[in-house]
């Protein structure tokens, strides 16, 4: 069943056309890579799902995104009811300066909830989703800044699993760190897919190619090809895809 | 358009929480324009009450009058004193505070060790910190008796303690504007110089200095900005009688013309002194001017 | 062969590094001087009667409770006005403005309100204040005028300490649906506590020395009165009375003796700032 699609995606910074009529849709419960060479697009596609680039002043848009059915550009939607639904793990980890535990129930608190005894409820669950609660759960309100690199990056996606969202978008969430928690997270994320929507920009084609269901591949703003990670690589279908994926450039 | 046109179109029916937003926004839009708002207030308020006495007084004669009596029998308000003075004391402020901030940024920028740095930093800290009737204090209790032994003149309240006093004080500013645009300079100026056989003293005059000559030429300016503005300090060491300015003779300020007199003013003299005020913002702003000339020149750079 | 510099060269060179260094002991012993002569001047006349009393002209006795009182006082009533509105502009300018001709308008304004001299802060603050205001020669008068004195430096300290809040902590929040006013509230606010703090100690500092601004305005009475009392009548500051004692009373004793207690409050400023200043640079290397 697909959950987020886009129709004829346009979006300009400024008079520069960052992404041109794209057509995508993303099914339920499954983690789609979109791949490319720096600057082709991805991250600003990413950020425009869950309307992060309306904080970018001089971003103009044009086209659908149809997330459940509604458009998000819809003056019913609220913003933050959006990001709510559709969360976002970013490219360097961004733990608050706060405690473990403030920074994971940070998300429940903004949507009212304040009971302690469900905020723990809520804090012990995110954390086991995330594969980190055995790591911390003697250190929950030491200041998360003094965590690794590998467990604030699986801290940020703790904190937006406790509100629950239907969708999480990554972007380029390894791309920080070493390689066993590398590693940590993509085995994260595939536990996660039963439960979650995934989209995850990389530059890594391997990662990718592990863990994606679908993979789309973008050029200078367009989406070249969108398929099953494993046509994508085994098989292209448009010359440009199999030029990338070979890595003849990138 | 109407209310409810505006309030859909704002998606406030929706999503109350934008209304919210939107206020908590105004109100912080309106915190910041009270800085705006003070500086129309204050202007106009000067303007408001300077102009009436300078055109009851004449324009000329009050410019360019030079006797200013305003308590006698039949008054007399020329403040050319008063702007003389200002631009002497300043002059003589800057002639002698400008080359001690000067060399001594130099040194601290090129030459200190990181340790004499930092306690120059608190030094100059304190020296900027330090109240301006203290100043005046010790001004009055040893540059006034000073004056008066070393040069054996009657009365040692003159333009010269005041000068002193004035170039103490803008010492910290001089320091910390000219020291702030000499760190500036890129290493690899002085490098090339150094490689040209240069010796460093030479380097750091010949290249660093020119290279940092705005930063240097604003810390002028800042200078002239607060001696020009002084008024408390100088007010205890000037002797505050209205004489044309000479360097052994009582003066009065601009500044201190305004606050000597201001607590038993009345009628015209006090619209004058108000007017004195108008004056001296227009020497401030002509000031900020120019420093805002400076600013945007060297942002450009 | 290595040419040796000509002895022009030389001599130019020598002078130019003496008076640099010159300068630099000028101005060390100048700071030096300048303490330890009014400390020694001052500190053998700070007695328990000068500090615990008021003044009697029956006993002839100089007390400086009340001036240390109002002082408290004008210190705290400022401080409270000032900032929220200077915090609340800087937040303006850094989280919410978008027009460039505003933010320019709000920068131009504050950088034009700290240069002008106290003095006309003193005669605008009686006119707008005391007159108009009609709230009298009063702390309360005396500490609004502080307020647009010191509103420049809030609104500057704070901004700089909100640029320094990395943007990807504002992403984080937006991205987990709070509201921008909860995310400046929670992330960014916290975050720049001790830029605040910094802004906070400074003004203390420029209204300590104050008193230009503060002749016209809050006048210079000696009363011991309650906080909300105090702010309604008339009163001097420590650095005001300073100025009477010296200037119109002769009693350079007691005026050294107060500008010994102000001139250990200046170091003690300095220091904080300082401390403040190392502290943030430290969390902003991490």
């Amino acid at each position: 069943m697909t959950i987020i699609e886009t129709k004829d995606l346009d979006l300009w910074y400024g008079s520069m056309q960052a992404l041109k009529k794209i057509n995508l849709s993303m099914e339920e419960k499954s983690i789609t890579a979109l791949i490319g060479p720096s600057g082709c697009g991805k991250s600003t596609f990413l950020r425009t799902l869950n309307r992060m680039n309306d904080l970018v002043p001089g971003v103009r848009i044009e086209g659908q995104v149809i997330y459940n059915g509604e458009d998000i550009f819809s003056p019913k939607v609220d913003v933050n009811g959006l990001r709510y639904e559709v969360g976002m793990v970013f490219q360097k980890p961004n733990p608050f300066m706060m405690s473990i535990y403030d920074n994971i129930a940070y998300g429940p608190r903004t949507h009212g909830i304040k009971s302690k005894v469900k905020l723990d409820e809520i804090v012990e669950k995110a954390l086991v989703d995330a594969s980190l609660f055995d790591e911390v759960k003697d250190r929950l309100r030491k200041s998360a800044l003094g965590l690794s690199g590998g467990q604030q990056q699986r801290l940020c996606i703790a904190r937006a699993l406790a509100v629950q969202p239907k969708v999480l978008l990554m972007d380029e969430p390894t791309s920080a760190l070493d390689p066993i928690s590398t590693a940590k997270i993509e085995e994260l994320a595939m536990s996660l897919c039963d439960r979650y929507t995934i989209i995850i920009v990389t530059h890594n084609m391997q990662q990718a190619l592990r863990i994606a269901h679908k993979t789309a591949f973008f050029l200078l703003g367009e989406v070249i090809e969108y398929d099953t990670t494993e046509r994508i690589f085994s098989n292209p279908s448009d010359s440009r895809t199999e030029d990338y994926v070979t890595g003849r450039f990138g | 358009m109407n209310l409810r046109e505006f309030i859909d179109q704002k998606g406030y029916r929706h999503n109350p929480r934008r209304l919210m937003e939107d206020i908590i926004h105004m109100v912080f839009l309106i915190l910041g324009l009270v800085a705006v708002g003070s500086v129309l207030v204050i202007t106009v308020y000067l303007v408001i009450s300077g102009l009436p006495a300078i055109f009851r007084i004449g324009p000329v004669e009050f410019l360019f009058g030079t006797r200013w009596a305003s308590t006698a029998a039949e008054p007399e308000f020329g403040i050319l004193p008063f702007i003389l003075t200002s631009i002497y004391g300043t002059a003589g402020a800057i002639i002698i505070g400008v080359p001690i901030g000067f060399f001594a940024a130099v040194y601290l920028a090129k030459m200190a060790p990181k340790k004499v740095r930092d306690a120059m930093e608190l030094c100059i800290g304190v020296l900027a910190g330090i109240p301006s009737v203290v100043y005046g204090l010790v001004g009055m209790t040893i540059l006034v008796p000073g004056i008066r032994i070393l040069f054996g003149v009657p009365d040692g309240a003159t333009l010269l303690a005041a000068i002193i006093v004035l170039a103490v004080m803008i010492l910290p500013s001089v320091i910390n504007v000219s020291l702030t645009s000499l760190q500036a300079v890129p290493r690899e100026y002085e490098e090339a110089s150094l490689a040209l056989g240069a010796t460093d003293i030479e380097t750091y005059f010949r290249v660093t200095v020119p290279a940092a000559k705005s930063g240097i030429f604003t810390a002028i300016v800042l200078g002239i900005g607060r001696a020009i503005g002084e008024a408390m300090a100088i007010m205890m060491v000037a002797g505050n009688v209205a004489n044309m300015p000479s360097i052994f003779k009582s003066v009065r300020f601009l500044t201190t013309a305004v606050a000597s007199e201001m607590s038993y003013s009345s009628g015209l003299q006090r619209e004058a002194l108000f007017s004195i005020a108008l004056v001296l913002f227009l020497f401030i702003m002509i000031i900020n001017a120019i420093l805002n000339v400076l600013k945007t020149g060297g942002e450009r750079r | 062969m290595i040419e040796r510099i000509s002895g022009t060269r030389r001599t130019w060179c020598t002078v130019m590094k003496a008076l640099c260094y010159l300068s630099l002991i000028l101005v060390t012993a100048l700071t030096a001087f300048m303490i330890l002569y009014v400390l020694f001047r001052g500190v053998p006349h700070i007695t328990p009667q000068l500090l615990f009393t008021k003044p009697s002209t029956l006993r002839h006795t100089i007390g400086i409770l009340p001036d240390i009182l109002n002082t408290i006082y004008i210190v705290i009533a400022t401080l409270v006005v000032v900032l929220p509105i200077g915090v609340g502009a800087a937040i303006y300018l850094n989280e919410y403005a978008t027009n460039r001709k505003i933010v320019e308008l709000i920068e131009f304004a504050a950088e034009t309100l700290s240069g002008i001299p106290s003095i006309i802060y003193g005669l605008v603050g009686m006119l707008v204040f005391v007159q108009f205001c009609s709230l009298g020669t009063s702390l309360m008068a005396g500490a609004l005028t502080l307020v647009i004195m010191n509103l420049p430096t809030i609104m500057r300290t704070t901004q700089e300490s909100l640029k320094t809040v990395p943007e990807s902590y504002r992403e984080g929040a937006f991205a987990l649906g709070a509201g921008k006013w909860r995310v400046i509230r929670t992330v960014v606010l916290p975050t720049c506590v001790n830029g605040i703090v910094t802004g906070c100690i400074l003004s203390i500092g420029r209204i300590l020395s104050e008193s230009a601004a503060l002749l016209f305005t809050a006048g210079f009475a000696h009363n011991i009165n309650g906080f909300i009392d105090g702010l309604g009548s008339a009163g001097a500051t420590l650095t005001v009375a300073l100025y009477v004692y010296a200037s119109e009373r002769g009693e350079f004793d007691i005026a050294f003796a107060i500008a010994s207690i102000l001139m250990v409050l200046t170091v003690i400023i300095n220091l904080l700032t300082g401390y403040m200043g190392r502290l943030m640079k430290r969390r902003n290397g991490q």
